[in-house]
């Protein structure tokens, strides 16, 4: 195989249910090539991090609508760090207030894409950051 | 990591390690195929057991429960470390997957005893991706002692699971289908179990007598497995000889995916049939059959890589213009090509 498949977890945290966003997404990246990885709603930050260990991926993107990101977020990537996966990258769709936003960049979160974002936007973000962590 | 610490890992039970050779192996890599080697002498010891079914049958609802059921199993017995390998389809169009099977599974989350691997098929038809027995090989290697695989959606021919998996269990569900579905070629001819899932839907009874009938009508054969169409027998069968012991009849099964309901039944029937391949022999001729498979495999494609590089510049693309021309055909493009290096 010449070219490595980006293998993308997208997950539901939390206690919302609205999931579309997210099904968007991991539509538009199984469109761009990616094997994406979709674990359905309700998961904690232990079954995302779990799920990114055993599949391998690249990248792990979250969708939260219920405004618990600054617990949730911040949880998942300590868990990936736990599991010797720091290079996992991960960004976030849903509803996530400016003053949030920093933060969470700060944490390494490598994109927030809220509701209208234009899906090459972030497979772009994603090929980059992946390519840059293979390097 | 070098080669050698990637197997000892994997071997100490180090689930990053195991993730990571998986995707080596995956992806074909020279690190793949160094880890292979190294564990390959860890294999041989899992119970290998293929799902498999039409879209919307619940195969992956019953992996969870039969997972489920293996650790918890009740009754005194053991609980088993059970790995999970899930198929879906790539899609031809933009090499992209959706791999939605963990969406059934959360059930088994945060047990150590479990991992769950989904993989796509890559432009493989047969139901399950190339790579499909090596990833099962490697998760064999580090101690898993049941391997669910569960094929994509399958409808009639994708029977490649059943040259994988020890044991064959095909999902049906009510409403899919007329009795002459039952007996066409494919993939009922593979099950070694069968699950009518969803048993608590109206029609039931005619998916279960559609199945029967068709088994009825099957004459029952001592194991016997195909290599390139050619039979083998188990040793020691003589057509003259009835040896009852040696003929399986696939059970059928009912089962309520969602509920547990007939999930115990479910695994003692796998359990029945892995010891029916150890009383019966073919459980060693399933290996053997399986390995020639891979060894035939590859060394075809070492051989056509190594037979391409002896060739003089040129004559290789010549031949396949000649061909497109018309100007010589399949047969005499091959004998001309072998004349030239041996």
């Amino acid at each position: 195989m010449s070219e490595l498949k980006i293998r993308v977890l997208i997950a539901k945290p939390g206690l919302d249910g609205h999931d579309r966003g997210a099904k968007v997404v991991a539509r538009a990246l199984r469109d761009a090539g990616m094997e994406v990885i979709y674990t359905g709603l309700r998961q904690t930050p232990e079954m995302v991090a779990e799920a990114a260990l055993q599949e391998d991926v690249d990248a792990v993107g979250l969708s939260i609508l219920s405004g618990a990101h600054m617990a949730l977020v911040p949880r998942v990537i300590e868990l990936l760090k736990a599991n010797r996966q720091e290079h996992v990258k991960v960004f976030l769709g849903g509803i996530v207030p400016d003053e949030d936003v920093p933060v969470l960049l700060q944490l390494g979160v490598i994109g927030i894409y809220g509701p209208g974002t234009l899906s090459e936007t972030y497979v772009k973000d994603i090929r980059k950051a992946v390519k840059a962590a293979h390097a | 990591m070098t080669d050698l610490d990637l197997v000892q890992a994997v071997l100490a039970g180090d689930r990053l390690a195991l993730a990571r050779t998986l995707t080596y192996v995956e992806n074909g890599t020279e690190q793949g195929k160094a880890a292979l080697s190294g564990l390959f002498s860890h294999t041989g010891n899992a119970h290998l057991v293929g799902i498999t079914g039409a879209s919307g049958t619940g195969k992956s609802s019953l992996v969870n429960q039969l997972a489920r059921h293996y650790r918890q199993p009740g009754d005194g017995e053991l609980p088993r470390r059970v790995a999970v390998v899930a198929v879906d389809p790539t899609s031809p169009f933009t090499g992209g997957a959706i791999l939605g099977d963990r969406i059934r599974m959360r059930d088994l989350a945060g047990d150590p005893g479990v991992f769950i691997r989904s993989m796509a098929t890559r432009g493989s038809l047969g139901g399950i991706a190339f790579a499909t027995a090596e990833v099962v090989q490697v998760l064999d290697a580090a101690g898993y002692d049941m391997i669910l695989i569960e094929t994509v959606g399958a409808g009639q021919s994708e029977v490649e699971i059943a040259h994988l998996a020890h044991t064959t269990v095909v999902v049906e569900a009510p409403g899919l289908g007329d009795d002459i579905q039952a007996i066409k070629a494919g993939i009922l001819e593979i099950a070694d179990v069968l699950v009518v899932n969803k048993a608590d839907l109206a029609g039931v009874e005619n998916t279960e007598r559609a199945l029967r009938g068709s088994l009825d009508l099957a004459h029952p054969l001592p194991q016997h497995f195909r290599h390139h169409a050619y039979q083998e027998r188990v040793p020691g069968w003589d057509d003259k000889t009835e040896l009852p012991e040696l003929i399986w009849e696939p059970p059928i099964l009912r089962t309520v995916a969602i509920d547990g309901t007939g999930i115990p039944g479910l695994a003692g029937a796998i359990t029945a049939h892995r010891l029916h391949l150890d009383a019966s022999g073919g459980w060693v001729l399933r290996e053997r059959w399986r390995l020639q498979t891979e060894l035939d495999m590859l060394l075809t494609s070492r051989l056509l890589e190594g037979f391409r590089s002896r060739l003089p510049a040129g004559v290789y693309e010549q031949a396949l213009e000649d061909l497109l021309g018309r100007q010589l055909s399949p047969f005499q493009a091959v004998e001309k090509l072998v004349d030239m290096v041996v």
